[in-house]
């Protein structure tokens, strides 16, 4: 994306708010949208889930309100001066540089990634226009797909993320707009994102990318913008389908959600990330009685969240319904290694080519 | 042999040989024990030596190793020092010594302790003892080397020299015996640090085996009060002790032996008594038997006596606790020193005794340990079998789950940050053995002991609650004071503007009047300074007093504007664990924070009510 020029218009305009409200005697108060799950709803237009009109207000009259806004008059003072000189931070380095705010200095590094996503959130700007970044997160690709990537010396190198790259794929920086990474070219019929890097080795040496003519995104876990931003680029640039495979507990299911849906914590750039069309080939509860997986016992913490997401809108299909019940019936819940219990091959030459034959 | 015989030999078995047989029961159990009891019974007696002649005591206890196991211990004070041609008697004779007579609290092992750390020390070490004594009127000090004939109970003075001593009255004690050093919770080191908190008028010094030396300084200069002789309380008192009471007595009758023997007896309940007993006030005491002694008894006991005097009591006194407690555990800044309580006087066996407690909190101290708890007896540390004492078991017996501590099942000695001190005293305390090393777990005690605790406890609550109150007043206060003028300095600053004037929002944030003591240091003295400051949104006015622990101040503010700060530095040094407290009048209560409404009946009784007993 491109950086904008006027984030510190935008920037000085929250400041004067707080600075008149004092002035006017009024505590000072911010409205941000309210970022939970209450609050999300489907943007029918572009098919992800974006925050509802509910508001909290953030005031003054209690510590913590007050904490909140004097640290981010601290780190806008902070953004504006490094938009002044033209320099950039990541986000751990502002969250150790506020160690000099003393008073109002951040008790850890999720205070401050929060703090951002509010800002984010209230001025409708992204932190990319703060000049922040997030850390490398070194989510990978391996596939024949072409792409330019803007190196140091400001010059875009070629790399196909099949022929030129080593076992470990092409890793994805966390900036992927137009200005940092083209999309070139693409010869294959799929996207298929793993959440965990077992996996990925797994079907990298079974050639699952070459036999069936994927790409093949190791997500890390819960991916990062940049991975998600990329997904949501291949999928709209080069129209490739994106299918992505996880374990089978609540907290895959959400990682699923967080790039079909939007998160809940980023549903302000839900239509910047999210691909609305991209399918689940995880592990489900069903798969768990079909297949006769090995299983271990949902824990009170998953019990917990598979109820939290009968309560999630965007889990409120018939197909995730029925799952998370079974799930929360059986009280199992399963890797996608699991599937090894059948030998190394069974991923590849059964279990995904019967999952993606049922889906299309 | 005729049983004439039989009994002058075992009258031939003296008090030193059969003790010499039995030293266990002295307390003289194991190698690291025995060097402990040695420095015990030297210090205990000194302090008692003070204590009488009105000294204030420094002692200084010494230890050094000989070879492996032997060691040398000595213990000099500036005592009175004793007169030279008692010197045998008081230190090699058994039973020697006018306490084992007499109704007194007092420390020492009722004349036995001493004389048993020199029959230690002459049995494993085979040298005698070295005593060098000086009374302020004699111009030379005189050195005994001196042991004990087992067999006879009496001294065996090897030699006996005046000497030039730089010391202008004291003893000295020097005994070579065979022990072990250790350090810990049973350590003569921290037999003599829990001396040092009761007694904080003492100087006590101490230098360990290594060649290291530690002071605790006296921080009172004043001796203490030493205990009264009284005559037993008729109520208690068992049927051999009338009957060996009355053959002792050289009264006439029965009627005048009730009156001198025992304390609470007068003329008319002495006739009551022995009237309700069926016997003759004229009978003569030689007379008494078993039968008429447990008759005796049953009067006594039939009759409305007054309570025990507590006159033969000698309490450390709150100001000593709480000075000793501050000095020796002030190194742990403890956020709160309980006040020391004083329970009321009890009786067990016709004897009264009484419990003192004190308590530190907080700060450092650990709060994932068991609290510490300073067992005393007539004012001497018992480190000793913690498990059988009856101050363990009040204390386990407490639920101390209530007062924010851990325990499990509310039994047994609770988790948290304190140090408690608990100090049972009288004549005659029972003792769980002759070593007196625990206090007998008996009801009357135990439960004297829980009231004195619970006492301490409702203190630490009413702290913890006021911490509480505090904790939220510092936000808020930190809230308006801090933050809202910070959030209007950057604004200003980001916009290059002037700063706004935030007075308005603080009142309406905390629309209260805030009291609060903050503290100074000038030339090493802490001083307590008032703020009054207005964050309502108009002028106030009110009087306010401000109490402090040695007295009042009473302040009329009047119209204080705005966000405008009244203060008041008083002028006299405080202790470092003095904290004011703040009363007023004239205002609406809900606007004040951080002090209390005057109380309608000021001036009529204390603000302190947790003395008041039942």
């Amino acid at each position: 994306m491109n950086q904008r020029n006027d984030t510190e218009e935008y920037l000085k305009k929250l400041v004067k708010l707080v600075y008149d409200q004092i002035r006017n005697g009024d505590v000072p108060e911010i409205s941000i949208k309210s970022r939970t799950k209450e609050n999300i709803v489907l943007d029918s237009l572009l098919g992800v889930w974006k925050y509802g009109d509910q508001e909290v207000k953030r005031n003054a009259r209690k510590m913590d309100g007050a904490q909140f806004l004097a640290k981010s008059l601290y780190s806008i003072q902070f953004i504006l001066d490094m938009l002044k000189e033209s320099k950039s931070s990541t986000l751990r380095e502002m969250y150790y540089i506020s160690e000099g705010w003393k008073d109002y200095k951040f008790e850890s590094q999720d205070e401050s990634n929060l703090l951002v996503e509010d800002m984010e959130v209230i001025t409708e700007l992204m932190r990319e226009d703060f000049h922040l970044r997030p850390e490398e997160n070194g989510a990978s690709i391996i596939g024949n797909i072409t792409i330019e990537e803007k190196n140091r010396k400001g010059e875009f190198k070629r790399i196909n993320c099949r022929d030129d790259v080593g076992d470990s794929g092409y890793t994805i920086p966390y900036n992927v707009e137009e200005e940092k990474l083209h999309l070139i070219s693409q010869d294959a019929d799929m996207i298929l994102a793993m959440e965990t890097g077992g996996m990925f080795d797994r079907l990298v040496e079974n050639r699952f990318d070459e036999d069936f003519r994927a790409v093949l995104v190791h997500l890390k876990g819960q991916p990062a913008r940049s991975t998600r931003r990329l997904l949501k680029r291949m999928n709209e640039e080069m129209h490739l389908p994106v299918y992505v495979f996880t374990d089978g507990d609540p907290w895959s299911f959400r990682i699923y959600a967080s790039i079909a849906y939007g998160a809940i914590k980023t549903a302000h750039i839900s239509h910047w990330l999210a691909v609305p069309t991209a399918e689940y080939l995880g592990i489900t509860a069903s798969d768990i009685l079909s297949y006769d997986l090995p299983t271990d016992v949902l824990s009170d913490k998953d019990v917990a969240a598979l109820n939290s997401e009968l309560q999630d809108p965007r889990f409120n299909t018939e197909f995730w319904r029925s799952e998370i019940e079974t799930m929360l019936k059986i009280g199992k819940k399963a890797e996608q290694q699991a599937l090894a219990k059948y030998g190394l091959n069974f991923v590849t030459d059964t279990y995904l080519p019967e999952k993606l034959n049922f889906r299309s | 042999m005729s049983k004439k015989t039989e009994t002058e030999n075992y009258r031939q078995v003296s008090v030193s040989e059969f003790f010499e047989k039995n030293r266990h029961m002295l307390g003289f159990d194991s190698l690291q024990k025995s060097l402990f009891m040695i420095v015990k019974e030297a210090v205990d007696n000194s302090l008692d030596a003070c204590e009488e002649s009105g000294t204030t005591p420094e002692i200084s206890v010494e230890i050094s190793i000989l070879k492996e196991d032997l060691f040398e211990v000595k213990v000099l004070d500036n005592g009175p020092g004793i007169e030279r041609s008692i010197v045998p008697k008081v230190f090699g004779q058994l039973l020697y010594g006018s306490r084992f007579h007499v109704l007194k609290q007092s420390r020492g092992q009722q004349g036995i302790g001493i004389t048993a750390a020199i029959l230690y020390g002459q049995s494993t070490s085979g040298e005698p003892s070295i005593i060098t004594t000086r009374r302020k009127m004699d111009s030379v000090a005189y050195r005994f080397v001196l042991g004990i004939d087992i067999k006879n109970n009496v001294a065996k003075i090897h030699s006996e020299d005046p000497i030039i001593w730089p010391h202008e009255s004291g003893t000295e004690i020097c005994i070579k015996a065979r022990g072990r050093y250790v350090t810990g919770r049973q350590s003569i080191f921290e037999y003599l640090k829990e001396l040092a908190v009761v007694n904080p008028n003492a100087k006590i010094s101490f230098t360990d085996p290594e060649g290291k030396k530690f002071i605790f300084e006296k921080t009172i200069d004043e001796p203490s009060k030493p205990p009264k002789a009284t005559k037993p309380h008729p109520y208690g008192v068992e049927i051999g002790d009338i009957i060996g009471i009355c053959a002792d007595s050289s009264e006439g009758t029965m009627e005048n032996l009730l009156i001198s023997a025992f304390s609470r007896i007068s003329r008319a309940t002495s006739l009551e008594i022995l009237e309700k007993s069926g016997i003759d006030p004229g009978a003569s005491p030689h007379s008494i038997d078993k039968v008429m002694a447990e008759s005796i008894i049953k009067g006594i006991n039939d009759t409305k006596l007054m309570p025990p005097s507590a006159e033969s009591l000698s309490p450390i006194s709150e100001k000593f606790i709480r000075t000793g407690m501050l000095s020796v555990y002030g190194e742990h800044k403890p956020s709160f020193y309980g006040r020391p309580v004083t329970g009321k006087v009890a009786i067990y066996k016709g004897n009264p005794f009484s419990v003192e407690t004190g308590m530190v909190y907080g700060g450092a101290l650990p709060a994932d340990q068991p609290i510490l708890v300073l067992r005393y007896a007539n004012k001497v540390p018992l480190l000793f079998h913690p498990g059988s004492c009856a101050i363990t078991k009040a204390i386990s017996e407490t639920d101390w789950r209530q007062f924010g501590f851990e325990q499990k099942q509310g039994k047994g000695v609770p988790y948290g940050p304190a140090i408690i001190m608990v100090h049972v005293f009288g004549p005659r305390l029972p003792y769980t053995s002759e070593s007196k090393e625990a206090i007998a777990p008996v009801d009357e005690i135990t439960e004297a002991i829980k009231y004195a605790i619970k006492m301490e406890l409702k203190q630490l609550r009413r702290f913890n609650s006021r911490a509480e109150k505090n904790k939220k007043m510092g936000e808020k206060f930190n809230l308006v004071s801090t933050v809202i003028p910070e959030i209007a300095r950057k604004s200003s600053e980001i916009l290059s503007m002037e700063i706004p004037d935030c007075r308005v929002v603080i009142s309406k944030i905390a629309n209260v009047v805030f009291v609060r003591e903050t503290f100074v240091e000038r030339d090493g003295n802490k001083y307590s300074v008032t703020e009054v400051i207005n964050y309502t949104m108009s002028p106030v006015s009110l009087n306010l007093k401000i109490v402090f622990r040695n007295g009042d101040v009473d302040k009329k503010i009047e119209d204080l504007g705005m966000s405008e700060k009244f203060v008041y530095e008083h002028t006299e040094p405080l202790n470092v664990s003095d904290e004011a407290e703040y009363y007023f009048t004239g205002i609406n209560p809900v606007l004040v924070q951080g002090a209390d409404e005057l109380p309608s009946d000021w001036g009529l009784k204390g603000v302190e009510a947790y003395e008041s007993e039942e």
